[in-house]
């Protein structure tokens, strides 16, 4: 059942549950951090629209800046602009930014350890029809790996929103991981947001649970439903939403392995480099645990639509539940 | 901005002469580092910290100081030299230059020295921020200038090239660059490794003042940036001629001081050369 304390969507459980993107929550979200704070700038690259980066361009276009498909100057400029006291967001697709202009981050936004927000929109396998060229699955890797990266990577809209207006606050460098398709709404509004905070969303109805399932960006969604599954099946799952991949809730990661002995990672991301590798790391040191991880094996994605690609690298709630059932045989 | 009276290049010639000399000391004790465009840049440096920037090297963060951002990052001995003859640090602070703590990394590094503007030495990503800080102080109604030092081999890089555009759409008037265009990269001469033809006309179509100079005679420079200063509407880009190796003949014009320090004969020659010059 869902964790009565986070005053979660009860609605999740619907046939048809409310869907809004994440990319849609930022768009929310920068509009009102920029009304509260003027030194917020905005810069984009060519896909003001597809960002949601507009509603910000509509208000105050005199803090907008089209550069242009030039990804490698978006992450510069900002950095400059950063260093004269502004806020930059800047936005385009995950696959070029933090993609094309990974060095640019690196130096320019990280080694100077500039206040730079990068956002980048339609990661994972969920873009669909545009194909794996356009379907970011190495992001998480890229940014987790830099000093001074903060990465999240937002469950929903309404998480996205309050990321959004949260780190607009902060000093560091951020990345905010978005999705282009409509997706569960699973919180609300009175659900807390911190980053480096994670929370368990999905709890068993009495006693402890056997695997803890943690789970990152929208796809949260399929490792609840996966969770209410399993516990007609009679396993126990906690389900854990690690929307902050960076810096990692070290603490609350292993008491949930201390609890289960049995983890299972979900992500719309390469395992290599991803959110379960973090989890690993941490668990490898701290606490070593089985661990199975669900997401993307070596591949690059292809056209489909998202149905199709999430069963077909398997990604889906049927893989959830196959892993917590394999995590639970393994002997070691 | 003062005028360049003969006593002043006067007295330029000779700090520029001392920095030459401390390039030469400070990279012969890190035993590495980049010679050649140290010492072609250094009457340019010269002349904007002793003449043309607004700063106060006793308040270095002061917040209406000009920006300089130094793109090409691997000339930062002629930068910390510089800002130790004016005054930032103690001049010994120089022989640190690459050893372990210092606060003279490298490449600059703001982590360490504060005072640098920006973290640099991966080519091509300056002129992005100096175009960045320019924008904030347009939209944001400032004063300062801001000047983008460059190197020519860095116009091999695309991102100087988005960083231009976006300079000339934003008719960005408060952005000076100087170029430092001494026809050597690494590999070789520049036409060779990659042609990069005539930058002021390039320059030009991208919507920039653009004005040509010998990068070693104050009184061009100064007007230059003069003229740059005065034209109203649009970036400016000031393409400097330099010798990189300038003051020590032998290695005058010879790439392959791009890189390399010298040892401890090679200096003293040097340092006797330079000691001629304002005996």
């Amino acid at each position: 059942m869902l964790n009565q304390n986070l005053k979660l969507n009860t609605k999740i459980f619907n046939d048809d549950p409310e869907k809004i993107s994440t990319r849609q929550g930022f768009g929310e979200g920068l509009l009102k951090a920029g009304g509260d704070d003027e030194n917020i700038v905005v810069l984009c690259a060519d896909l003001t629209e597809s960002t949601k980066a507009n509603m910000f361009a509509e208000k105050f276009p005199e803090r907008f800046i089209q550069v242009g498909v030039a990804e490698q100057n978006l992450a510069s400029v900002a950095s400059g602009m950063a260093a004269m006291g502004k806020i930059p967001f800047i936005t385009s697709y995950a696959m070029f930014n933090p993609g094309r202009n990974w060095e640019q981050i690196r130096t320019t936004i990280c080694y100077n350890n500039q206040s730079v927000k990068i956002i980048g929109s339609h990661s994972g396998l969920s873009v669909g029809p545009d194909g794996g060229s356009h379907q970011m699955l190495e992001d998480i890797a890229l940014t987790r790996v830099l000093p001074n990266m903060v990465v999240i990577s937002p469950c929903d809209a309404i998480e996205a929103k309050k990321a959004t207006i949260i780190c607009a606050k902060t000093k560091d460098p951020t990345y905010i991981r978005l999705a282009r398709n409509n997706t569960p709404i699973i919180t609300t509004a009175e659900t807390p947001f911190e980053i480096g905070k994670a929370q368990i969303i999905f709890v068993p109805e009495v006693g402890l649970a056997h695997v803890g399932i943690i789970a990152t960006g929208p796809i949260l969604y399929k490792a609840i439903m996966a969770g209410r599954e399993l516990e007609k099946k009679g396993i126990k799952v906690k389900v854990m939403n690690l929307s902050t991949i960076k810096p990692l809730d070290k603490n609350a990661v292993i008491v949930l392995a201390k609890e289960t002995k049995n983890i299972v990672t979900v992500e719309d991301h390469q395992i290599a480099g991803g959110m379960g590798s973090a989890v690993a790391e941490c668990l490898g040191e701290f606490y070593p645990t089985k661990i199975e991880f669900v997401g993307i094996k070596n591949q690059f994605g292809q056209s489909g639509t998202p149905d199709e690609l999430e069963k077909h690298y398997e990604i889906d709630i049927s893989n959830i539940i196959e892993k917590v059932q394999k995590v639970l045989k393994r002997k070691i | 901005m003062e005028t360049l009276t003969d006593e002043k290049i006067k007295e330029l010639k000779i700090i520029a002469n001392d920095i030459r000399k401390s390039i030469i000391e400070m990279l012969c004790e890190a035993g590495s580092g980049h010679t050649a465009g140290s010492l072609g840049m250094a009457d340019i440096f010269t002349l904007l910290y002793f003449h043309i920037l607004k700063h106060d090297p006793k308040n270095p963060l002061w917040i209406n100081r000009d920006r300089l951002v130094l793109s090409n990052g691997h000339i930062c001995p002629v930068l910390y030299a510089t800002m130790a003859h004016a005054g930032y640090f103690p001049k010994e602070e120089l022989k640190t230059l690459r050893k372990f703590g210092s606060r003279l990394q490298g490449h600059p590094h703001r982590e360490f020295m504060p005072w640098v503007e920006t973290s640099s030495g991966p080519l091509g990503e300056g002129l992005s921020q100096a175009v960045g800080m320019a924008i904030t102080e347009k939209i944001y109604g400032g004063y300062k200038t801001i000047y983008a030092l460059l190197s020519d081999g860095e116009h091999d890089e695309g991102n100087t090239w988005e960083a231009i555009m976006l300079a000339g759409k934003e008719k960005l008037s408060n952005l000076i660059v100087i170029v430092d265009r001494n026809n050597i990269q690494i590999d070789g001469n520049t036409e060779r490794v990659m042609p990069l033809g005539d930058l002021k006309d390039k320059y030009k179509e991208f919507g920039w003042f653009a004005q040509e100079v010998d990068g070693h005679n104050f009184w061009e420079i100064n007007n230059a940036i003069y003229k740059a200063k005065n034209n109203k509407g649009v970036p400016s880009v000031i393409i400097a001629h330099t010798i990189p190796g300038k003051g020590i003949k032998e290695w005058e014009n010879d790439y392959r001081w791009h890189g390399k320090a010298p040892n401890k004969e090679e200096a003293k020659m040097a340092l006797e050369e330079l000691n001629k010059l304002h005996a």
